[in-house]
């Protein structure tokens, strides 16, 4: 049992870090534009879809790697300059009808150079294996993961707090007009936090493909599970979107894991079979609704 | 010619139109029609919403859905009576629309279009896991619902029915929106506070308005399982509520037909493109965006101001 769970809590630490690198850049783009930004899973996919083409192409997980990071980077910088820029004004019915009218390109476009099947992407040879880890066995490959994930973390803590350019970010936040009077280029700088965004979203679609299938509306999904993050971690807020994600990461692992057998041990085998993984799959959405409840700023609140 | 007659002749050719396509032996088009309509009165429940009320809502699918897997479930009980199951529908989505609403409209916002979402995601991922709903499967219908003494496995029937329906609700719609009630709302929309003010119950009249909008899409979605013969999770699913937000913004928010006018464009043209080419929503979505950039107060924007 213990070992279950430790396994458990290893595999939503991975999960959890994996939807920071999906949030992170939506929560920037939400707490500092005031933009929602539906094709933020479109950037996910296509990361997922360059990888594994330049993956298979080259040979080498780590070019696949690379080259899915700097193609949705070079992306990201041309869909924001030729479209959502002009959206940051509108409003927010403006914003989505332009960006799930992206999901809707997106989606085809993949299947017109892909076509409709699942591409395959294996992880590094190197990884493929188990280790053994404290006395029990754990993928290798999901190690990996966590320690990517663990180092964008820390990257992006020291770039945010501890740079000029992460100052310039947290100031667009908490209050964007001022930080325009007091002389910070908001929207040269948005450009370039646009572009880090989809580049993490890449490597996020990457690092999962070996896991989940990379295939057409993976982004869905998970864009989702992004939004619930931010939304409990406070829009805007890099901190918040980091403990957000581990805490979706945890509650939504253990919770399909351990929620039908504590049901089982405390109501009948029936009640359990159906309610457990109802309840399992709800349960981080009762967690958003119940945060935008009660504390609708969320955990760490941006804005000032 | 003013715009009664206008809406009258309108009304009329959309009735003969099974007659016409008949006659063309392009039987397969009266279905289609049905869905157009049947979308339309969908995203006109969720213009009422968005365009009367002012809020944002992005979990309209939810509505939609459990109308249709109330149809579904009562069937596979041994209900077959429209007469009994589509009130029932449409009574089932307005209660869940009273739950969610009572607790959404304490947030604004953002806030109000996640918590909307989130609402919606839970109810997707419930009858999912849930046997005997179908779980990711659906649940099909045994048979079309029956309403004497209509036939309605006759599908210009069911046309005719969907038509009606969608007319009287637009009319109904109408007469609220012109009612105090209406005026109310129009209030709302203009200065929340101020109204506050004055003494009007506001949280109740946003509520009323959020409940009636789902009520309607309960009946578009009781309406759907007959037309495609099973209640099925991706009605219930996110980009559901996508899609009707932006059947309303593409027809145009607020406006009368904006529901209405949206729905036939974008199925319509999905439907066009359909014929030529595999990849009919790449178009759509340039076609979306165009309408973004070009036209920001939607179809119904273009010609004439008018609500």
């Amino acid at each position: 049992m213990t070992q279950l769970i430790l396994e458990q809590l290893l595999n939503g630490l991975q999960f959890g870090l994996m939807l920071f690198l999906l949030a992170a850049g939506l929560t920037l783009v939400f707490g500092i534009m005031d933009m929602i930004n539906l094709s933020h899973g479109s950037l996910y996919m296509g990361g997922a879809y360059f990888g594994a083409a330049a993956a298979q192409a080259s040979g080498s997980f780590l070019l696949g790697m690379a080259a899915a990071m700097l193609g949705m980077a070079a992306v990201g910088v041309i869909l924001e300059i030729l479209l959502l820029r002009r959206l940051y004004q509108r409003d927010h019915l403006a914003q989505v009808l332009a960006t799930f009218a992206l999901i809707l390109i997106a989606n085809d476009a993949v299947r017109m150079i892909w076509g409709p099947q699942p591409l395959l992407l294996n992880p590094p040879a190197a990884l493929a294996g188990p280790v053994e880890l404290f006395g029990f066995i754990y993928p290798a490959y999901r190690l990996l993961i966590i320690g990517v994930g663990l180092a964008v973390a820390i990257f992006l803590y020291l770039l945010v707090s501890h740079t000029r350019a992460g100052m310039w970010v947290r100031a667009g936040a908490a209050n964007r007009a001022m930080a325009e009077a007091l002389g910070v280029n908001v929207r040269q700088l948005f450009t370039v936090i646009f572009a880090l965004g989809a580049a993490l979203a890449a490597a996020a679609g990457v690092l999962l493909g070996p896991l989940l299938a990379v295939q057409v509306g993976m982004g869905e999904n998970i864009l989702i599970l992004a939004f619930v993050v931010i939304v409990i971690g406070g829009i805007g807020s890099i901190r918040g979107a980091l403990v957000g994600s581990l805490l979706v990461g945890m509650v939504d692992t253990l919770g399909r894991a351990l929620l039908p057998t504590l049901l089982r041990a405390t109501a009948s085998p029936e009640v359990a079979a159906h309610l457990g993984p109802a309840l399992a799959s709800i349960m981080i959405y009762l967690l958003m609704a119940g945060m935008l409840f009660w504390r609708p700023q969320g955990l760490f609140p941006a804005r000032s | 010619m003013n715009q009664r007659h206008a809406e009258i002749g309108l009304f009329l050719a959309a009735a003969a139109l099974p007659l016409v396509l008949q006659s063309f032996g392009e039987d397969y088009y009266i279905a289609f029609a049905t869905r157009l309509l049947i979308f339309a009165l969908a995203a006109t429940g969720l213009n009422f919403i968005v365009g009367y009320g002012g809020m944002v809502a992005f979990g309209h699918a939810a509505f939609f859905g459990i109308g249709a897997y109330v149809v579904a479930l009562l069937m596979a009980a041994g209900l077959f009576s429209a007469w009994l199951a589509w009130p029932l529908a449409v009574g089932a989505a307005a209660l869940a629309a009273l739950l969610i609403g009572a607790l959404s409209l304490r947030t604004r916002g953002v806030y109000f279009i996640m918590i909307t979402l989130a609402f919606a995601q839970m109810i997707y991922y419930s009858v999912i896991s849930l046997k005997f709903a179908g779980g990711d499967d659906g649940l099909p219908l045994e048979q079309r619902s029956t309403l004497a003494p209509l036939d309605l496995a006759n599908d210009a029937t069911l046309y005719w029915v969907t038509l009606a329906l969608l007319a009287a609700c637009l009319f109904a719609l109408q007469r609220l929106a012109a009612s105090r009630y209406g005026s109310a709302l129009a209030g709302l929309r203009q200065n929340e506070t101020r109204m506050e003010a004055i003494g009007y119950p506001v949280q109740q009249i946003k509520l009323v308005c959020f409940v009636i909008g789902a009520a309607v899409a309960g009946l578009a979605g009781a309406l759907l399982a007959n037309q495609n013969g099973m209640a099925s999770p991706s009605q219930l699913y996110w980009t559901q509520s996508g899609m009707l937000l932006v059947m309303v913004i593409l027809g145009g928010v607020g406006r009368r037909y904006g529901g209405v006018l949206g729905a036939i464009a974008l199925l319509g043209l999905e439907e066009v493109l359909g014929r030529v080419t595999e990849y009919s929503h790449f178009y759509v979505g340039f076609a979306l965006l165009a309408v973004v950039l070009f036209a920001p107060h939607g179809l119904a924007g273009l010609w004439g101001r008018q609500r």
